[in-house]
């Protein structure tokens, strides 16, 4: 299994054509307090870079967006009772929602945590 | 008088510090506690005391529908009553009351001459389906006013009727939709919107059906008018651009973009919210803006919190004006009529429809109009000059502690705009906007726009005097360097309001909406 992240902050694991997506710990501590989330239906197609989910903190209301294009196998029904799981764990239990890639080549243009790590440096 | 247990208020004011004790009441002096409608009072009491109806052999004929148990109103006299609402109302903090330097609201004073104009009766006490013959004054009020905007935004025509600026930009998209199907172009469905837009903008945008691109700022803080070109194409319907933008600052490249979007078959929709600093020195209609939305709660007085409900005119270019939407006053034989949909015949057979039943916000547009005749032609040109040097005022006095990051661009306009950057590690916006409170200032816009992080938007309007902004900036000066020191004080700001810092998160995950009664009794007043 593999990590890639985008230059908007999310990250997407892939286990064979099963992508689980989220937003990054830096995109958290930007936010604050999460208090809303809404993630997309089963069956729903996404291309790369289209919005997915909304996340909404105190502070704004954001747009995530699909990292690759694909069906949604399941969005997480857990942040519709806990959105701060997306504070505590983002990386992990935090994950907005999870599809079957259509395009793996996609994930060519997307960082790994190194390059990741380095762009959020910079920011 | 019983205990809210229902989570509404967490915290209580800090008082018993040093050697004075807390008072027994909760009072500070005459700054009165107090507590809900639905903690005072009694089961006994009532405002009007009935006599007890006789019994009567009637059935009722309600059925399921009658009630079951009481409905839980609260027990006042009207004393108690009056006295309720007016304590909540010294709590509140206004226009009327002191400094507001909300950015992008333009929280100007409102004169005292809009309100006595707008409760004439001739104007306060008609109804919009009123004969017209018996409404010519109000009618040639519109049409006067009218008039004024569409002189001063250099546009062809305006509609009325928008009741708020949101309003105004659907109008406005609307026209866009139906000049484009008119030309044959529905299948355009792209509206582009740069990130100093106002936030409604994309939203507006996607309610009328068209999907959003974003389009960049630059280091500037102005739209990436390259970005913008590239992306101008067969799909593209407009672009809705807010100018002066949120950033503060005037998009000279306007005339540039405005072509270039006509050039690839769209049009151009201008945010106006910001209208007040240019209003007298700028006519959008020479900026090539083919509709535009004026705040006329905001660039001609009457802000939220300051006297009446929204409105929002949208001027229309040439190209545009056959799709405006209904009702208009026009006046024809030295009388003034409206033209509505049995009228308009030929004349206007592209008109995309109608924004609300009647004719707008006539409360608003004899204050507008009220402010727009004292003023005058001067006065206005005045008014915008005074507003953007009330703000680059604040500006540079605040730059040195402060980070201004648009401040190497130039002159600001209407409105300065802060950053967090150089706060203590742990710091943020948010305890800077709570220190403010402390000191008597309703905070800035924080953390919009989105461009700049956490950010401080201070717009100070034409209305404050030199000696007010100085207050203010020694104020926010105070405030800025207590967070750029870490005094850990700030963390826990307000002090002195009436309540603590409230816990923002837990009311947004967990809102208390409804009051619940601890101890449910018989109620008064049923």
């Amino acid at each position: 299994m593999s990590r890639f992240f985008t230059q908007d902050h999310e990250w997407v694991d892939v286990d064979g054509d099963v992508g689980t997506v989220g937003i990054s710990e830096y995109a958290q501590s930007q936010l604050g307090d999460v208090v809303f989330v809404e993630v997309p239906e089963a069956g729903k197609q996404l291309t790369k870079g289209a919005d997915a989910a909304v996340v909404e903190s105190v502070k704004a209301a954001s747009d995530v967006y699909s990292p690759v294009s694909g069906t949604v196998i399941e969005g997480n029904a857990a942040l519709a009772d806990d959105s701060s799981l997306v504070n505590s764990d983002a990386e992990a239990a935090g994950w907005f929602f999870k599809l079957t890639l259509s395009d793996p080549s996609e994930l060519d243009s997307l960082m790994d945590e190194a390059a990741y790590a380095a762009f959020v440096e910079g920011l | 008088m019983s205990i809210n247990q229902s989570g509404w208020r967490p915290t209580a004011p800090e008082q018993g510090k040093g050697n004075v004790p807390a008072s027994v009441t909760g009072n500070k002096a005459l700054m009165l506690e107090e507590a809900l409608i639905f903690e005072i009072g009694d089961s006994h009491t009532t405002g009007v005391d009935f006599a007890t109806a006789p019994a009567r052999a009637a059935t009722s004929k309600l059925g399921a529908l009658a009630r079951k148990a009481p409905i839980g109103l609260p027990g006042l006299s009207e004393p108690e009553t009056v006295r309720h609402y007016t304590r909540l109302s010294r709590q509140n903090y206004g226009i009327d009351l002191g400094f507001f330097p909300l950015g992008s609201c333009t929280m100007k004073h409102n004169p005292r001459l809009n309100e006595k104009m707008a409760r004439l009766p001739g104007f306060s006490d008609v109804h919009p389906l009123q004969p017209v013959d018996t409404v010519q004054g109000a009618l040639e009020v519109i049409h006067q006013l009218a008039h004024w905007l569409v002189t001063l935004t250099g546009m062809t025509s305006v509609a009325m009727s928008p009741k708020a600026g949101a309003h105004g930009e659907l109008c406005g998209v609307l026209a866009i939709r139906a000049a484009l199907e008119a030309k044959g172009e529905g299948h355009r469905k792209i509206i582009l919107v740069p990130e100093s837009a106002h936030g409604t903008n994309p939203a507006t945008a996607a309610f009328a059906g068209y999907s959003v691109e974003d389009i960049p700022a630059t280091a500037e803080g102005r739209v990436d008018t390259a970005a913008l070109k590239a992306r101008l194409g067969p799909d593209v319907a407009g672009v809705m651009i807010t100018n002066p933008n949120t950033c503060g600052l005037f998009e000279r490249d306007m005339r540039e973009i405005s072509d270039a979007v006509h050039a690839a078959g769209g049009f151009v929709y201008c945010d106006g919210a910001n209208f007040n600093a240019i209003v007298g020195r700028v006519r959008p209609g020479d900026l090539g803006i083919d509709a535009m939305h004026i705040n006329l709660h905001k660039t001609f007085s009457t802000p939220h919190g300051g006297g009446g409900p929204g409105s929002g005119p949208v001027v229309f270019s040439a190209a545009l004006t056959p799709y405006a939407p209904l009702p208009f006053v026009e006046k024809q034989d030295g009388q003034f009529v409206l033209v509505e949909e049995e009228t308009a015949g030929e004349h206007h057979a592209g008109s995309f429809g109608r924004m609300v039943a009647f004719h707008g916000q006539m409360g608003m547009f004899t204050r507008a109009l009220t402010y727009i005749l004292s003023h005058g032609a001067d006065g206005l040109r005045q008014v915008s000059e005074d507003a953007v040097l009330n703000a680059n005022y604040i500006l540079r006095s605040l730059d040195d502690t402060l980070d201004a990051p648009f401040g190497p661009s130039g002159p600001c306009m209407h409105e300065a705009l802060f950053s967090d950057s150089g706060l203590a590690e742990g710091f943020s916006t948010i305890d800077v906007a709570k220190g403010l409170i402390d000191e008597g200032f309703h905070p800035m816009t924080m953390y919009f726009p989105l461009v700049v992080h956490g950010a401080m938007l201070v717009e100070p309007t034409e209305t404050e005097s030199k000696a007010a902004l100085d207050q203010f900036i020694a104020a926010l000066r105070s405030v800025a360097e207590r967070a750029k020191a870490g005094d850990p004080s700030l963390k826990t700001a307000p002090h002195f309001a009436p309540r603590a810092r409230l816990d923002e998160t837990l009311a947004a995950r967990k809102p208390v909406l409804v009051w619940k009664d601890p101890a449910p009794l018989a109620q008064a007043a049923e």
